[in-house]
């Protein structure tokens, strides 16, 4: 009879690994592996297998690798979860070395006007995705992955979190909804992801289940920093629910909507007019504002229509949003420009804050410019506007010694 | 000057003289039979004497009717009187979509003809038919770029003779000092009259231009033009003279169009890749290159195409105009010199079938030659009076060297193109991808030295800005410009960590398979055969 073999991949897939391993009792580590660019890669890829069936404690077994140009923390992912089918009492881990550049804070009230979908088997879009400096990036477990990949992915996004460098972009994880999502995070907290975005929540209980899956993680490997949350509503329920779950956890920074999923639970066309989610994208943005968190508007799926990428983000700034999601990095620059303040914004934001700098100074409690009384939250928001000018080079840093 | 530092034998079994040259390579000294000058260094080489000749034609063996037209490209062939061991020639301006080339030899086999040398100005994927002419000794080898399955042909060693790559100036260069004679030249004119005057510009099989074939019609023995398009005499414009034609000869068609337009010519949807192309068009701005009358060059790559669209936006919102733009001509060109904002397109080759288009219309797009842009024999050229040139590479190291013909598996896969004599110009950047499928780009030293690093003034690429630090000029006025310049080896050392490089090195043996000549003709570097 044929031993059974256990795979991770698809042979033909560019720039990826496709492993496969067939288990043994005896006879030792067989290791054969087929790349087009032998002559430059083979004594690496012959390494990362010894080295990672080193770490899963392997000793039989025939291990199959065809590499069509994929990263080394992505075979290693692969192999760990084609020995770890085979052997399921296996609980060590093959971690690829925490590299520097993946160690770096997040912090609760940072911008994220754009964050970048990446799906979670494609290490290729990963390297550089950093480059094209979107607020955030999300390595993507949910939608985007398919069933049979979602072992693998889940391994792939934790060494990649361990490996790669995002520039400074916050970096998110989708998880799968329910006890799936709740082992991705078993996988992905402890290496420094910085916000976890629950999909498809509808109420408090959801995202608490997800909140202390993550606690206890936290408490076990010894995690200090918080991990930051952001539920996605995606149905007539979790529209209704917003408040309760914008308020149902201090981790969560924000609430998105994605629209896709929503317009068909209400039995709708999505169209780029938007009328259809009026309400629900308005009942977002309240629920955020008075849990004190962001608000995140939907993706704009047609990466080829810069004109109509625009619109729509102008749109969400006009309803109150905070930032958009993308598919592309193309539309990274368009949804920065068009969340940036406008001059006249900029200028009557000066005004507000000098006003409040006199105000403090001369240890005031109101603070006025000209004839009229500025109340606190519109200092606030004068704040907000003078930090996003900024971040967007509209305005010096030390404008206010020049 | 040199020493003689070993011995080898090339797959062949002759005996080569290896030396090694100013740029620390080792070349040969005989290649394929003639003897050749080892590399001196940039600007370093200074020939005299006079260059070659055509044999001297007589008018009256020519009908007085100006009729040169023969009844078939065999008919023309078997004309020419070829013998075993001559040189065909052809031009390159169909690229992908050459028609007749494969004809060419398919009628020498039959007439069993052996060891002939094809010096076309380029090849393409199409001419896969050839490795079965060097199979069975029709042609004993290739002079001219290598690409795709020809590449792989010789890059095994199976090629009976060396490779020589040589520049589009290189060429002219080659034919006037001698070292390659022309025996028949071979040029496909989508249109032409019946005393060889001929165009590429107009007629079904429009390519754009013929001036790859010029230098062929100057000073080939014998020169057939083969069109698919024959007007009544004159056929106007001419590019190439039927003055220097022998035979013309009409067949249904001569070139596919639409394989112009082949990979290395189409736009990058690349995010990275149109990231490089912003910020190379980024810093041609902040180092004050684009102002008014300013010249600049774009060659085929996909990156350099979108700089020019990035470049174009930026002209646009400053009010700048450029006096004239050096082709590879393309649609985004095309539409610039119509908006106004280049005064001429100087066109070397055509890109697409809009640029075919303009320079038929357009006064203001005009057809040059290798001779008017790059060759080494003129009396100046074109490419030294760009302001900037952006290019492509396979490879680059930290000395600035760079690389256009193996990767660094040692495979030999592209010509050189017009890109060394592109190096010439006031600023040549080089715009690439940091790595490729994880193979690094920045290496320690280049596996084939096509390019000098001296020359070589800066390397864009997703992951910041290398500035020569010759260019003392360029690095003081990107300072302030906000402009990720970083130095060489530390873009390297980031890219290294993310690859996991070093990498294996291909196992190189001392067989020579193939040459890379410099500008002046002398011998930069060799290419070494992989052991498998």
């Amino acid at each position: 009879m044929p031993k059974k073999k256990y795979s991770s991949g698809n042979p033909t897939a560019k720039s990826d690994f496709y492993v496969e391993f067939v288990p043994n009792n005896s006879g030792g580590v067989k290791i054969d592996i087929q790349s087009k660019t032998k002559v430059l890669h083979f004594s690496k890829i012959e390494n990362s297998c010894q080295n990672t069936l080193a770490d899963l404690k392997i000793k039989h077994g025939k291990l199959s690798v065809i590499d069509n140009g994929g990263q080394y923390f992505v075979l290693q992912a692969r192999i760990e979860v084609v020995v770890k089918s085979a052997h399921p009492g296996i609980i060590n881990e093959s971690l690829p070395l925490l590299k520097k550049h993946a160690q770096y804070k997040s912090s609760r009230n940072r911008f994220r006007r754009s964050r970048l979908y990446l799906p979670g088997t494609q290490a290729k879009l990963m390297l550089n995705a950093g480059i094209h400096q979107p607020d955030a990036i999300i390595l993507d477990l949910e939608d985007s992955i398919a069933p049979s990949e979602k072992n693998s992915a889940r391994i792939i996004v934790r060494n990649a979190l361990r490996t790669l460098d995002f520039f400074g972009a916050e970096r998110m994880v989708r998880i799968n909804q329910g006890n799936l999502g709740l082992k991705d995070l078993e996988a992905i907290v402890p290496h420094n992801v910085h916000l976890i975005l629950v999909p498809k929540v509808e109420n408090a209980k959801q995202l608490k289940a997800v909140d202390d899956k993550i606690q206890n993680i936290r408490k076990d490997c010894g995690r200090k920093e918080p991990v930051y949350l952001m539920p996605i509503l995606e149905s007539a329920k979790g529209i209704l629910n917003s408040f309760e779950i914008a308020k149902a956890s201090k981790n969560n920074v924000a609430i998105a909507i994605g629209l896709e999923d929503y317009t068909a639970d209400i039995g709708v066309e999505r169209t780029n007019q938007g009328r259809e989610s009026l309400f629900a994208r308005s009942q977002v943005v309240n629920a955020a504002r008075s849990a004190g968190i962001q608000a995140i508007d939907t993706v704009f799926s047609d990466v080829g229509d810069d004109v109509g990428l625009r619109l729509s983000v102008q749109e969400a700034k006009e309803l109150g949003f905070d930032g958009k999601g993308c598919i592309h990095p193309r539309q990274i620059k368009p949804i920065h420009e068009e969340f940036a303040p406008s001059k006249t914004e900029i200028e009557k934001a000066k005004k507000i804050v000098l006003a409040f700098d006199i105000a403090e100074k001369k240890g005031l409690g109101v603070v006025s410019l000209g004839s009229k009384m500025i109340d606190p939250p519109v200092v606030k928001r004068a704040l907000q506007t003078i930090d996003l000018a900024i971040a967007t080079k509209l305005l010096n840093k030390n404008w206010k010694k020049n | 000057m040199f020493s003689v530092v070993s011995v080898v034998k090339t797959s062949m079994g002759q005996k080569l003289k290896l030396i090694k040259n100013k740029a620390g390579r080792m070349v040969p000294t005989i290649v394929n039979g003639v003897k050749s000058i080892p590399f001196k260094g940039v600007g370093k080489h200074f020939p005299k004497g006079v260059k070659a000749a055509p044999p001297i034609s007589i008018c009256q063996d020519y009908p007085t009717s100006g009729n040169k037209v023969v009844d078939s490209l065999k008919d023309a062939l078997e004309k020419c009187n070829i013998k075993n061991g001559m040189t065909i020639s052809n031009h390159h301006h169909f690229r992908n979509g050459d028609l007749v080339m494969n004809k060419v030899f398919d009628i020498l086999a039959k007439a069993g003809k052996k060891n002939l040398r094809w010096f076309p100005s380029a090849s393409f994927p199409c001419h896969e038919p050839m490795t079965k002419h060097m199979e069975n000794g029709v042609i004993g080898h290739i002079e001219g770029s290598l690409n795709g399955p020809l590449g792989k042909y010789a890059s095994d060693g199976k090629m009976n003779g060396l490779a020589v790559l040589r520049s589009h100036g290189g060429r002219w260069q080659a034919v006037q000092d001698g070292e390659v004679h022309i025996d028949v030249a071979i040029i496909a004119a989508p249109t032409a009259d019946a005393f060889g005057n001929c165009t590429g510009d107009r007629g079904p099989s429009a390519c754009g231009l013929l001036g790859f074939g010029l230098v062929d019609s100057l000073y080939a023995d014998k020169v057939i033009v083969v069109t698919d398009n024959l007007v009544e005499f004159p056929c106007i414009p001419w590019q190439i003279q039927g003055n220097n034609v022998d035979y013309v000869v009409v067949m249904d068609k001569v070139g596919d169009p639409e394989k112009i337009v082949s990979g290395t010519t189409r736009l990058t949807k690349s995010p990275d890749r149109l990231f490089i192309a912003e910020l190379t068009a980024k810093f041609v701005k902040a180092a004050g290159i684009m102002k008014d009358g300013f010249s600049f060059q774009a060659g085929a790559g996909g990156t350099a195409l979108a700089f020019a669209i990035y470049l174009k936006e930026m002209m646009k919102e400053k009010g700048i105009k450029a006096r004239f733009i050096r082709g590879g001509s393309t649609k985004y060109l095309v539409e610039m010199l119509e908006e106004g904002l280049t005064d001429y397109i100087l066109d070397g080759q055509t890109f697409d079938l809009e640029g075919v288009r303009s320079i038929r219309e357009n006064v203001g797009h005009v057809n040059t030659s290798p001779f008017t842009s790059y060759n080494w024999h003129g009396k100046g050229n074109f490419a030294s009076m760009l302001d900037a040139v952006v290019l492509g590479a396979t490879e680059v190291d930290v000395n600035f060297n760079a690389n256009v013909v193996t990767h660094s598996d040692g495979q030999m896969l592209h010509g050189i193109g017009g890109w060394q004599n592109c190096l010439s110009s006031k600023c040549t950047i080089l715009s690439i991808p940091s790595f490729r499928n994880r193979i690094p780009i920045i290496l320690n030293k280049v596996t084939t030295l096509v390019g000098p690093g001296e020359l070589i003034d800066v390397i864009v690429t997703e992951r910041g800005i290398a500035i020569n630090p010759k260019r003392e000029d360029l690095i003081k006025a990107t300072k302030r410009s906000g402009l990720p310049i970083r130095k060489i080896e530390e873009i390297k050392e980031e890219v290294d960590e993310l690859v996991g490089a070093p990498l294996d090195r291909p196992n190189f043996t001392d067989e020579v398979i193939g040459v890379v000549k410099w500008v002046d003709g002398t011998v930069l570097d060799s290419i070494f055969k992989v052991a498998h």
